[in-house]
This record gives structure tokens, sequence and C-alpha cells, in this order.
């Protein structure tokens, strides 16, 4: 089964190629069955190479399979093969199934849209992409898969690119990858430059037999690094990330938080040599950003409305942990991880995207509230996912993270906190989205607050209106009475008096009534400006209005949301159950249930740390991580609930504006920035430009002097003969003696 | 006495020379020149190359010069020319210059210099008396040089039908010379760097200009 | 007072610069061609001297042919001379620059 190897990247390949000729001709839904059948015989032949392999002895199990060759130039010799080990099967594992599955849910959601077939040919591109980056047996086919996923981000992102905003997002996706694609290219130069080769079997080993000296391998993992945080949106190159949630729910499931995302922490799992040999503060700068994004990541997602926004902060911050694991040197925890959210994270994006559909496309969570019962296997399956996430023993997502947290542990201490105080976090923000979202009071059939304000602004008219019609109303009653009194005396005169003034006196009554019903109006109106955006509880300001809200109120309320298709509901399931059990690849009891461990250990080089505590200390940290999370969970439904706490204390501005790093950045580039720009091109324009037009200028008008010369006469020329002629008899005086 | 007559024959030659360049009729200037071929036919003798004396006077000052006195009567150009003024900036600074030069530098190589012909190549033929020397003359050009005699021949031969060909009278008008902007004392040459490479001036016609061959205008 | 050949050689140098100024000074294309005459005389006479020194022919033999190819070129010449100055009565060698850049 290994010789079949090609055919993993291959199949999708083919799905991309017939898509791209016929897919308009497919349609719908054939065009997508016939991706997602690309991607589950990719995953046949994944899971056949895999027995393959597990069959084979522990020091058999790396092979290169060279295909042709690619790059002959003198000496660089590149070839087009594929390297199957342990590491670049795992990955291609969970990339063909996930994606599989994100095929077939994709069938449902993308149901009704005019580019259906387009989004497969660009799903099954990404594929391949992904997976010659998995299995390439050379840095220079791992960066073609690596570009190759850049471009496909950037062609699904913008998916739905006639709105400009999804096209100015994947074009933000695609320039901050670019700066990490730099690093990534300085350090092929550099690979190549040291080591004459750029294959890993050449890399790989050369580095652990000790042969490279540490500055080379510092500068090569540095680089390297750069080019991982670009990609997994660490920081500072996040930024990409949260508005890449414009595209199609399924791709943020695929791309951005189960296989592109992951690619740097697999490029840093794959040179664990070279980071080894590296400096040792690498190491630490590593696991450091990957601590201080995760705990960035964290305080934000907090404060976060757009339900796929929260996972995506939710995505960097998990990230964050997989890179403080490969700083740590848990490379075996960080692919735990990377496994494990997959699952997870995926489950989450694709449940989002559930409830998206059933919502009608409205991603804010302030609309969403009491979707279980419309929505039952969604709530189940997301549930199972907050789980897991959280850290809940005994899903996935405890396992993996509650060992990363032990290497924390074992590097730092302050490390650990970090990871801690995150993970709570983490419990924290995803407790309150699952509360908000399927349990408490249904908002989705509240009046929106610009609908409430509409009805509380024509109540305000009118009441200026009726104070008004009472004014006027007064005036007439009192020219009335003046009349009256104005008149003849007389029984019937002073009955017509009283009776004037009754009318008065009432008149001025109705006055009084209006203005305080304007005050009224008014008090109402600036209340409901200072209440949260996020109505919990049942607002008294809208009971007043409720007949003069709009009909769409109605309408919407009586619109439930309903659950998926089967074809998204399915992969939901799947994913619960991978969910649930996936931390069994690497349980800590005993040797024999660290299945992972033993699986990647060929791959690692000896370059695993050994933890060096007891386990009495990691039954500790468990514990504490464990309380951690309840504590997260606990103040999550305190706060959404029960509303015993206020909600508005963890949801700042600041945090809800991500720090304001996004525009910092806007505003530096826009600034200082295109200033810097504006300058390089001035530079480019005048010095470059005006050297290669100056000695155009120059010659030209060295060209007029000399021209002079030329003027025709025979004798000018004469002269020019005689100086010649004198020049001639000097040469021979210098050579005689005298 | 050779030193006299050396002496007399060199003054005769100057004397020639600088009334070639200061005449400005220019059949004075021919007269000139015969003076100075005569000068040199005298300095020949003086050096027994009799023959080649000979040949300077009846080619040189015999043909030559009447060829010369032919063409000025021809074309009328012995109109004095304006010696006066010279419209070529620097022309007479650089004159001055270049002869200045070569006469000083070549009489420093000749008087100063130690270094003399080694004579070391060019062993032709022995060198004879005045009396002997045309015989001897004609045999080293009959035997070792007649190739280089014949082609000679050849080359005169091409220079007459040359000349008759050039100079031959043509039917119809005959096109004027074009008039180009010379670059005069008034206009140095640098400023006319904005004309084009074609003035507007110009009525040469490449094509047209030939009559010469054709004989039809 | 021996007349020695370097006295033969000095003459030669100062007629052929007086041949080479008169070539540069003087506008009228005849007069010039005289200058040119008043040259090619310095040259003979150094060949003949030079060869009456190494007491060898070859120096006359170089002056027949000179004087040959002088003849030669001054009937060319003057051919064109002829042929140009018939088209403009007065005209100098300063006219003749059409070829001028």
């Amino acid at each position: 089964m290994l010789d079949l190897v090609w055919l993993i990247p291959a199949l999708p390949l083919a799905g991309f190629l017939v898509l791209t000729f016929g897919g308009r001709r497919l349609g719908e839904p054939w065009a997508g069955w016939l991706a997602t059948g690309a991607m589950a015989g990719s995953f046949l032949v994944t899971a056949g190479v895999f027995l393959d392999l597990v069959g084979r002895d522990a020091h058999d199990r790396r092979s290169v399979t060279t295909l042709f060759e690619w790059v002959p130039a003198g000496d660089l010799q590149v070839d087009v093969g594929f390297l199957v080990d342990p590491l670049s099967l795992t990955m291609c594992l969970f990339i063909t199934g996930v994606g599989a599955l994100i095929h077939l849910y994709s069938i449902g959601y993308m149901h009704g849209d005019g580019d259906f077939p387009r989004f497969f040919t660009y799903l099954n591109l990404f594929a391949f992409s992904m997976l010659m980056l998995v299995l390439g047996d050379n840095l220079l086919l791992t960066f073609l898969g690596w570009e190759g996923v850049g471009a496909c981000s950037y062609l699904l992102i913008s998916f739905w690119f006639t709105d400009e905003a999804n096209a100015t997002a994947g074009k933000k996706a695609f320039v901050t990858n670019r700066i990490g694609d730099w690093g990534f290219m300085v350090a092929i130069f550099l690979t190549f430059f040291t080591f004459g080769s750029v294959a890993y079997v050449d890399v790989l080993d050369t580095t652990a037999a000790g042969t490279v000296a540490q500055s080379t391998a510092t500068f090569v993992a540095v680089m390297l690094f750069v080019g991982a945080i670009g990609k997994s949106a660490q920081f500072p190159l996040y930024l990409w990330l949260p508005d890449a949630m414009a595209g199609p729910t399924p791709v943020s499931a695929l791309i951005h938080a189960a296989t592109m995302v992951t690619s740097g922490v697999y490029l840093l799992t794959r040179i664990n040599p070279v980071i080894a040999d590296a400096a040792d503060w690498v190491p630490t700068m590593i696991a450091w950003t990957g601590a201080g994004t995760a705990l960035f990541a964290a305080t934000i997602a907090v404060a976060q409305r757009d339900i796929k926004k929260v996972l995506a902060y939710s995505t960097v911050s998990q990230l964050g942990y997989m890179f403080l694991a490969v700083g740590c040197g848990a490379y075996v925890a960080a692919v735990f991880h990377m496994v494990t959210h997959a699952f997870f994270k995926a489950l989450l994006f694709l449940g989002s995207g559930s409830v998206i559909h059933g919502m009608d496309g409205d991603q804010d969570m302030a609309h969403y509230g009491g979707l279980r019962r419309f929505m039952p296997v969604t709530a189940g399956t997301f549930i199972i996912g907050w789980l897991a996430i959280a850290g809940v023993p005994p899903f996935a997502g405890f396992w993996s993270k509650d060992e990363i947290l032990a290497f924390a542990w074992n590097e730092s201490p302050l490390l650990w906190v970090v990871g801690l105080v995150t993970a709570v976090l983490t419990a924290f923000y995803m407790t309150r989205q699952v509360v908000l979202t399927f349990f408490g009071r249904r908002r989705f059939a509240d009046p929106r607050p610009d609908e409430v304000d509409a009805a509380w602004a024509a109540r305000l008219i009118r009441a200026d209106e009726a104070v008004e019609a009472a004014r006027t109303a007064v005036v007439d009653a009192e020219a009335a009475a003046e009349a009256c009194r104005g008149t003849t005396a007389g029984a019937d005169a002073e009955a017509a008096v009283v009776e004037a003034e009754g009318v008065l006196a009432a008149a001025v009554e109705a006055l009084a009534g209006a203005e305080d019903l304007v005050t009224d109006v008014r008090a109402a109106a600036d209340a409901r400006a200072e209440l949260p955006a996020l109505a919990l509880d049942d607002a008294p300001y809208v009971g007043a209005v409720a007949d003069e809200l709009p009909e769409t109120v109605a309408a919407r309320a009586s619109h439930h949301p309903h659950e998926s298709p089967w074809t998204m509901t399915l992969p939901l399931g799947v994913l619960a159950v991978l969910s649930l059990l996936g931390g069994l690849i690497q349980l800590p009891f005993s040797s024999t249930t660290k299945r992972l461990e033993h699986w990647l250990e060929p791959t690692l080089f000896h370059n695993e740390v050994h933890l060096s505590i007891g386990a009495g200390t990691l039954w500790v940290l468990a514990v504490v991580a464990v309380a951690g999370g309840a504590v997260g969970i606990a103040v999550a439904v305190a706060a959404y609930g029960r509303r015993r706490i206020d909600h508005t204390v963890f949801e700042r501005p600041v945090l809800a504006e991500a720090w304001r790093f996004d525009r910092t950045v806007s505003n530096l580039m826009g600034g200082p920035g295109r200033a810097g720009f504006e300058a390089t091109a001035a530079f480019d324009r005048r010095v470059v430009d005006g050297a290669v037009e100056g000695v155009a200028t120059l010659v030209r008008r060295e060209a007029g002097v000399l021209r002079r010369f030329h003027n025709g006469l025979v004798r000018t020329y004469a002269v020019g003969i005689g100086l010649g002629a004198v020049g001639l008899v000097l040469w021979f005086l210098s050579r005689s003696s005298f | 006495m050779d030193a006299t007559v050396f002496l007399i024959s060199a003054a005769i030659v100057l004397v020639g020379a600088l009334g070639v360049l200061v005449a400005r009729n220019p059949v004075h200037a021919a007269l000139f020149l015969v003076q100075t071929l005569f000068g040199v036919a005298v300095l020949f003798v003086l050096q027994d190359a009799t023959f080649l004396a000979a040949v300077q006077v009846i080619v040189y000052a015999g043909a030559v010069v009447i060829l010369f006195l032919f063409v000025i009567m021809l074309l009328g150009v012995d109109r004095a020319e304006d010696l006066g003024v010279e419209p070529i900036v620097g022309q007479r600074p650089l004159a001055a210059v270049i002869g200045a030069s070569l006469m000083g530098l070549l009489l420093t190589l000749l008087l100063v210099a130690t270094d003399g012909p080694t004579g070391a190549l060019g062993r032709t033929a022995p060198l004879g008396d005045g009396a002997d020397n045309t015989r001897r003359l004609g045999e080293a050009l009959f035997t070792d040089y007649v190739f280089a005699v014949e082609l000679t021949a050849l080359l005169l031969t091409v220079a007459v039908v040359g000349a008759v060909v050039l100079a031959r009278t043509v039917k119809g008008a005959l096109h004027p010379l074009p008039v180009v902007v010379v670059a005069t004392a008034e206009e140095p040459p640098g400023a006319t760097e904005e004309r084009s490479s074609v003035d507007s001036d110009t009525e040469l016609d490449i094509a047209s200009t030939e009559s010469i061959e054709g004989g039809d205008a | 007072m021996v007349v020695t050949t370097t006295w033969y050689l000095a003459l030669g140098a100062v007629l052929f610069s007086l041949g080479a100024v008169g070539l540069l000074i003087r506008r009228n294309p005849l007069v010039m061609f005289m200058c040119v005459e008043l040259m090619l005389n310095a040259v003979n006479l150094t060949f003949v001297s030079l060869g009456a020194e190494l007491g060898d022919l070859g120096g006359q033999l170089s002056v027949f042919f000179v004087l040959v190819v002088a003849a030669a070129e001054v009937v060319v010449g003057l051919a064109v001379v002829v042929a140009i100055m018939r088209r403009r009565q007065g005209a100098t060698a300063d006219d003749l620059s059409v070829l001028g850049g």
C-alpha cells in the first residue's frame, strides 16, 4: 500500500481538475459529492498506508517515495517525493478524515448558493496543497504546499467577493501570510547553503548527527519560526484570522481550525533537530510567544459577540498552546493537541455553522438564546465540543491540554501559570458562548434595539404633538373663558363662565399630563441607551411600546430556527464521537497507553523533553487545571445563566476591540508605514530610475558636446590629423635616448 | 663648396615654400611651388640622384604644376583669397601650434637624439655615383620591382580615365552646391546643436545629384 | 663645414612643417594641393638623403614611386576639384561641409 501514497494528494488534485473544467456542468449537488468522494478516497488510502506502517517495526517507518525530478539546477537537486513517516501520516489522517467530513457538511451548508461548484473546486485544491505540504520530502515541496494553502485560503475567504469586506479580508490573510513566507524562504536559502540540499532526510539526519553550527541552526530555526507564526496566526501575525471568518463556515472549520493553521506547528515539529541544535533562547522564545498569544487571544474572545469570532480567537489561543508545547520540547503533546483540537474545533465551527444556517445567516449571539429546543443535534454535539475544549475529563481536550500544562510546569512555573489562566478563560468564554446560544431566553424573538428606538422615537413625536395640541387647547379655552367673562352677566352667562373655566382647568391638566408623558418617554429612551447590548433579561423599556413595533419583529418571532439536514449533522456526530474518544491515543497513565508517543518516536530524534516531575505533581497539576476549568464554567454560568454577576464586567470595550491592536497596525501602516512606502517608491523613482535615465541624459549631453567636432569641414579634420602627427612625433621622442 | 650650394638651395626651397603659404593669388602660389621644386631638384643632384632630379623637373615642375595652372585658369579661381579673415574659430592658433611643434619636435629629434638610422634593413641595391645612377635605377626597377612598375602604370591609366570621367562637361544645368550653414566665428560650433541633422537649408538631393553618370538632368 | 645627412633631414622637416601649416591655413583647394606637394617633396628629400647615407638605392626607388603616385593623385584630385568647383564660383574648402553633424 505504501507505493500508493501518491494517490493521497492525487485524488483531491484530480477532483480539482475535473471540477475546474466540468464543475459548472455537474452543478449542485454532484460537484459536492465528487469532491467529497475524492477526499474520502484519499482518506481510505491514508488509512491503508497507516495500517501498512503500523505493521512495520518502529525504525522502519520512514520511507521516501520519489516521483520525479523537479528542479535539477546544478548543485540544487529537488525532487517531488513523499516522505511517509509517522508525523506526516498523522497529519494526513486528520486532514483527509476531517476534510472529508467537512466536504460532506458543505454539501448541506452551501445548498442554494450559486457558486456551489466553485466552492468545492477550491476546497479540493486546498486539500491537495495541504497534503503536499505535509507529505513533501523537502522544504521546497512543503513551501509549495504552504503557498498553495495560502492562495486557497485567499480564494475561499473571499468566496463571496462581491461584498468588498470579504475581498479585503482575503487580501489581508494573504498579505499577512506573505510576511511569514519571507522567513520561510530565507530559511530555505540558508538550508541549501549550509546542507547543499533541502530534503528533510539530508537536513534532519545531518543536524541530528550534530555537525551543524549553532548559529546556523539558530538562524534557520528562527526564520522557520517566522514562517510558522504567519501561518499559525501567532502574535503579531494573527490579525488575519478573525477577519477570515468572512468566509463560509466550512472554510473556517477546515482551513482556519483544523488544517492550514496547524502547518506552522507541523513545520516546527518536523525540524525539531534544528531547534534542538539552536541556541537556548529559541525554544524559550517559541514557548513564550505561544503562551502570550494564547492568553492574549483568550482575553479577546471573552468580549466577542459574533459566534465565529469567538471561535477564531479561540483557535489563535489553542494554537498558542501548541507553540507553547513545542517551545517546551513537548512535540508529542503539541501533535496530540493538534489532533484533538482538529476534532473539537472543527466540531465547534461546524456546529456554529449549523446554528447560523438555522438562524438564516445571523451570526450575532445577542440574537440567539434557547436554541437547544430547536436544534437538538447541533446543541448536543456543540456541548460535547465545549466540554472538550474546556478541558473537562474524560473528553479529548482535557488530556492534551493537561499534557501541555505539565510540560509547561516542567519548563517554567510562570509558563504554567499563563497556561492555567488561559485555560480558565477558555472555559469561561466557551461556556458563555454555549449559554448564550443554546440556553436562556429566546432572544431571537426580541425586537432589535433600533426597532425599539424607532418605536420610542415615534412615541416621543406623538407625545410632543399631544403637548402642542394640549397647549393649543389651553389657549383656546382661555380665550373662550375670556370671551365668556367679557359678555353680559346672567345665570346662563355665569354657568357658561364656570363651564369655560372648567374646560380651561381640564385643558391645563391635560397639558400637564402630556408634558409628563414626554418626560417619561425621554427617560425611557435614555434608560434604553444605558442598557448593555446583550439583553439577557426582559427589557422593561420594550413592553410599553410592544404594540408599536414593526411587523418584522413578529415575523421573526414566529419563524423558528430549524435543525440542519443530515449532511450537516452527520459530520457533527462523527466529530463529537472523536472529541469524546480522542484522548485515548495518548493517555498518560502508563507507557502502554502513550500510543502517540511511541508512534511519533522515530521522527523526534530523541529531542522530546523528559518530564522531570513525579506522578504526584502530575496529579496535582491535573486537579488544579480541572478546578480552574470548573471555576471558569461556574463564573460564566453565574454571569450569563443565572445573572448573579453583571456580565458587562467581563465584556470590556478594549477586549471587544481586540486591544485595538488591529487599529494600531493600520495606523502604523497608514501613517508612518505609508510614508515609508512612499519614500521607498520615491527613492526608486528618483535614484534608481534616475540613475538609469541619468545615464541616457548624460550620454546625450556629452554627445551634444562632442558633436561640435563633426562640422564637416575638411580643415578641422586636417587639424585633427596634424595633432595626431605631433603626438606621434612626441612618442618617438619619448622613446629615443639623448 | 657643397655647403654653399646646399645653403643656397635650402634658401630657395624655403622661400618658395613660404611663398606658397602666403601668396594671395593662386598663380603666384604655383610659381612659388615651381621655385621650391627646382630647389629640391638641385638638392637631389647634390646627393647623386641625378635621374630623380631630372624627373623632378620634368614631371613635377613641368607637368604637375602646369596641370595646376590649367585648372586655375579653367575654373577662374585666380581671384585672390582673402587671407585676413579666418572663418573657423581657432584654426590659425591651432595651425601655428601644430606647425611649431612639428618643426620643433622633428628638429629636436634630429639634432639632439643620438639614435640614428641603422640601415639594417632595406638592402635593395648599392648606390653608385651620379653617372651610374640611371642605369642602376633602371636595373633595379625592371628586375626586382617590375611588378610595382606595372602597377603604377595601371594606376596612372586609372587616374587618367577617372579624371576624364570626373571632369567631363555635363549636359544640362548643373546642380548648385548645397548651401550649408558653416560654423563661423560669430556662431561658434556649439550653438548649432539645436539644429536637426537634416537642415532645412539643404537642397542637396542625394538621389538626383549625380547626373555625372547619367548625362541626363 | 661638411654637409651631413642631418642638414638635409632638418630641411626636410622644416619643409614638411611649412607644408602642413599651409594646408591648415589656406582655403583655396588648389593652394591646399600645392601644400600637399610641398610635403611630398619634403618626404622625397628625406628618402634620398637617407638612401645616400646608407648607400642604398632603396631611397631613390621609393621616391620614384612617390612621384608617380603623387602625379596620379594630383590628376584625380584636380579632376574632383574641377567637378565640384565648376558649380559655384569662388567656392572654398569650407563650403563642402554637407557631412557635418
